[in-house]
């Protein structure tokens, strides 16, 4: 079942430049595994340790930004296309602050 | 070096002080490698915030497709501090996710003059550059210095 995955400038590091790949899964979580397993690493960049998105990354498929979608467990199927973007943020927001919202 | 169009910036400076004391986003898109800062781009900063700034998602997505189908990057991506100077704070540098993108910044925390300022931030690693403001005309070139200089327009 192919998925077709945009991947953002700053993660094509990991997958040799290419803008789009493809990858496999019944749901969003399966899907970043299938792509680690080709593109070591990655996966990494999208999740926490806690194993939950990173607050900081945008992950869309289709026109639906899976957090509300019900995130990793978002239901995929053949032809859907992923999109990764890394989310737009910043501030004068000191960073004690920031380390307390992103442990939130 | 960021070189912009005067219109283009008096437009990022505008929505700036329209959205005080609130953080104001944007983009300004340019064809895909030319460096050229052509299409300005106001965002809603969806945490709508005196300190801390999101891209709204879903106009992001709308926004990013829109400049692949147009073969266009982010060539600069803006916000402005509103009560502090116009340099990238802790939050910026560890959240900055377009290696390629000029980041500028904006300060309006004094009312009469504002800072404008342009940074690469890759890696974690902040290098402040030269801001060329070009008039449209093309007659006139004005060149400004790197830190601790600061470009400071008169509203």
């Amino acid at each position: 079942m192919a998925i077709e995955v945009r991947i953002p400038t700053i993660l094509r590091s990991y997958t040799g430049g290419a803008k789009a790949v493809e990858g496999a899964g019944t749901t969003l979580s399966e899907l970043l595994s299938n792509l680690d397993g080709q593109y070591n690493g990655l996966r990494g960049r999208l999740i926490t340790e806690e194993g939950g998105l990173h607050r900081f990354v945008n992950i869309y498929v289709n026109d639906e930004d899976v957090r509300f979608t019900g995130a990793l467990e978002t239901k995929l199927a053949d032809g859907d296309s992923v999109t990764i973007l890394p989310a737009v943020a910043g501030g004068a927001f000191g960073f004690a602050a920031m380390a307390a919202l992103a442990s939130a | 070096m960021l070189t912009i169009d005067r219109a283009i910036a008096d437009a990022i400076i505008a929505h700036a002080r329209r959205d005080h004391p609130d953080e104001a986003c944007g983009v300004v898109a340019g064809p895909a490698g030319s460096d050229k800062p052509l299409r300005h781009i106001p965002m809603t900063n969806a945490e709508r915030s005196t300190t801390f700034y999101r891209f709204d998602s879903m106009e992001q997505l709308k926004v990013w497709r829109q400049m692949d189908d147009l073969d266009e990057e982010p060539v600069i991506i803006y916000h402005s501090h509103t009560a502090t100077e116009a340099y990238p704070s802790r939050t910026d540098i560890s959240l900055a996710g377009e290696p390629g993108a000029h980041y500028v910044l904006v300060s309006t925390r004094e009312p009469d003059t504002t800072e404008f300022r342009s940074f690469r931030i890759v890696d974690q690693q902040v290098t402040e550059e030269p801001v060329q403001v070009v008039d449209s005309d093309a007659v006139q070139t004005y060149m400004f210095g790197q830190t601790p200089t600061t470009v400071v327009y008169d509203c």
